[in-house]
């Protein structure tokens, strides 16, 4: 097996708060593959975004704390003072792209001469010869008239031209691993496609590796090989898109698949939501971060964290609903709890307050 | 079944200055009958909650007009229309963080419409807040605080209490889950699904996304640039879509399913929504129509029944296309 290019193991972040400390990330591990594209999958507040600004340096600390864990891209720590300093990866072995470029891009500098920053920063390039590579850039990420553009302000552009502009700046130093937070979220579905789809021709052309940050099970579908679901700052359930989507084991996921409409002309099965609301993470529960919300929960579960329990080689999931001495795992590796058993029974109920 | 509102043929341009007109509603005419949820679809820019907000009031028409129960409303709207209309029609807002006033109660905000409208004290008000703070899963004691102090699902739920609490016949719902996590979306859905059953609410229902607009609609409307390009039973939109820019955004809409999506054919169509200050003539859709014949550049199409000859004989009663190639 090859090398990961990144290996997070046990990830810890923190921030100081006046209500407290917020347990954002709370032991987060995974590896990236070059040329894989891995999605993190989540609710507004589960910790990804954290996750992955953390590994860029992006984090203000204080308030910001990574309290445990390491990261090592290409065999550089990069949790290190030195790397967070300093611009040594980010931007040029490392790129992001955001979720709302309008906010992203400076207002006050021509598209092409942020792009062209980035290149006299870390390669040196002259101020002409960084300009003229950003229009090859923004060719490349299939921008009309770019020589033209390349000289307008982001007020010019719209929503999507900005993010193939963002795209253009994040590869300009040909990374080898993007990073895009929610990059489509803001986008309609006829912009968003094209923005994947020009990810993915980029991904085949420089075999570079994708970290996807989104809320989206479809955009998961399109673009994912590996997928990590995250609740509560904790990575709930791992593995190949497939076993995700066909085989997916925590009730969590099990409760997001639940909640979005089929698209199956046969299936007008009613949504069914998961109630409640992810926990306050300034006392993060003691056992499962799932526990109050989940249909499956026992009395273990309030009580004692759940322990990673693998499913396959490569696929895991965060619940004593798959413990070896789990009742439920005889009955079938893959529990399928919400879909044939919507309520609880009555000795799972009253476990969750 | 018969129409509870009928739009027609209702314009509404805005004169942002230097004699720059943006056409956000061109023309357009839609039935929406009574008990049905009719789920408008489109781009961003394409006009769907300037026509939503236009149906009830809250912009003045440029031309056309909507009629409510066989009823024609006001071209532009005085306070008094408002108050009149309040307990017929009302709206949820798109967004749950700036559609409430902070500094006002929940309880307050959800019994205002009451007290403006309804000549009933303020115990009995009072005793509706509470029945309708736990019809959308709220408790009692939720009366005395602030939006603030609410997630944003919660929010959301103030919004549909405080729009819902009139008993109006017709809503508009602009976006009303798209500031919403995924599991939080089906909470809401769920509950609009339930009241609208319980109330007998006709509902226009304006979202972006296609798989929740499938699901919770009996029609659905598809909006670009202005104009209605189709109109049909939600599943035969869905599933058979027969207008080229239908086609495009049902292919553009992701599936939670990677076989599928291994499968699925790169159709995006390249470019943006033109702005809709210098609308080209023909239609729309033409300068990124895959199918664009000369005719298209010409000839506006209007929204009318496909011939049987492009659509076999099959063709449903509700549908409707503005396009050339089933004339």
């Amino acid at each position: 097996m090859t090398k990961p290019l990144l290996r997070v193991q046990d990830l810890h972040v923190e921030f100081a708060t006046h209500g407290g400390t917020v347990h954002a990330v709370r032991g987060v591990s995974f590896d990236v593959k070059a040329g894989e594209t891995l999605a993190i999958v989540g609710e507004s507040g589960c910790g990804k975004s954290v996750t992955v600004q953390s590994l860029m340096g992006l984090i203000p600390m204080p308030p910001g704390q990574i309290t445990k864990g390491s990261a090592e891209l290409m065999g550089h720590d990069i949790l290190s003072s030195k790397f967070i300093d300093g611009q040594d990866i980010r931007g040029s072995k490392v790129s992001m792209i955001f979720q709302d470029p309008m906010t992203s891009l400076n207002p006050t500098m021509n598209i092409g001469s942020q792009i062209a920053e980035t290149l006299e920063v870390h390669r040196g390039y002259s101020r002409r010869k960084a300009f003229n590579r950003a229009i090859e850039l923004l060719e490349l990420t299939k921008i009309p008239e770019a020589e033209k553009r390349a000289k307008q302000y982001p007020f010019e552009f719209s929503g999507g031209m900005l993010q193939r502009a963002m795209i253009a700046m994040a590869i300009a130093c040909e990374p080898t691993m993007l990073i895009a937070d929610e990059p489509t979220t803001a986008l309609d579905v006829t912009i968003q496609a094209q923005i994947l789809d020009l990810l993915k021709d980029l991904q085949q052309e420089t075999d570079m590796a994708i970290v996807l940050i989104t809320h989206d099970l479809g955009v998961v579908a399109r673009m994912a090989d590996e997928v990590l679901v995250m609740y509560a700052g904790q990575v709930v359930e791992k593995g190949p898109v497939d076993d995700i989507f066909y085989r997916s084991a925590h009730p969590y996921t099990l409760g997001l698949r639940g909640a979005m409409p089929s698209n199956d002309p046969q299936n007008n099965q009613q949504l069914t939501a998961i109630d409640g609301s992810p926990p306050d993470l300034f006392s993060p529960p003691k056992g499962c971060g799932y526990h109050p919300r989940c249909p499956n929960a026992m009395v273990l579960c309030n009580q004692r964290a759940p322990v990673i329990e693998s499913l396959s080689e490569q696929h895991w999931s965060r619940c004593w609903l798959h413990h070896a001495d789990s009742e439920q795992r005889p009955q079938g590796l893959y529990f399928r709890p919400s879909a044939a058993q919507p309520n609880r029974t009555p000795e799972q109920k009253g476990t969750s307050q | 079944m018969s129409a509870l509102v009928e739009i027609n043929d209702l314009t509404k341009y805005f004169d942002i200055g230097q004699d720059q007109i943006v056409h956000a509603v061109d023309g357009v005419s839609l039935s929406i009958n009574s008990k049905e949820v009719v789920g408008l679809v489109g781009e961003s820019g394409s006009g769907k909650s300037t026509l939503g907000k236009a149906v009830l009031g809250l912009h003045d028409k440029t031309s056309g007009n909507v009629s409510f129960a066989g009823q024609v409303l006001p071209q532009k709207y005085r306070s008094k229309d408002f108050q009149s209309r309040a307990q017929q029609m009302q709206m949820i807002f798109q967004d749950p963080y700036s559609s409430l006033n902070p500094r006002m109660t929940v309880g307050e905000i959800i019994g205002e419409g009451l007290k403006l409208n309804k000549d009933i004290d303020a115990e009995e008000i009072s005793q509706r807040v509470d029945h309708w703070l736990s019809l959308v899963g709220l408790s009692a004691e939720h009366k005395s605080r602030y939006p603030h102090e609410f997630s944003g699902g919660q929010r959301q739920r103030i919004g549909i209490a405080r729009a819902l609490i009139l008993e109006p016949d017709f809503v508009v719902c602009d976006e009303p889950i798209s500031a919403l996590d995924v599991s939080v979306q089906a909470q809401v859905v769920n509950l609009l699904a339930e009241l609208k059953e319980s109330m007998g609410l006709t509902l226009l229902f304006i979202a972006h996304d296609l798989s929740m607009v499938r699901y919770i609609s009996d029609r659905m409307a598809v909006m670009y640039l202005g104009g209605l390009v189709e109109v049909g039973d939600a599943d035969d939109v869905f599933f058979d879509p027969l207008h080229p820019y239908t086609k495009t955004l049902i292919a553009s809409n992701p599936e939670a399913d990677p076989e599928s999506e291994r499968q699925r054919v790169s159709t995006t169509i390249q470019g943006e929504i033109p702005s809709p200050v210098n609308i080209p003539a023909g239609c729309r859709f033409a300068n990124r129509c895959p199918e664009a014949m000369s005719i298209c550049h010409g000839t506006t199409p209007t929204l009318k029944k496909p011939s049987a000859a492009m659509v076999g004989n099959e063709s449903k009663e509700n549908r409707r296309v503005a396009c050339h190639l089933f004339d």
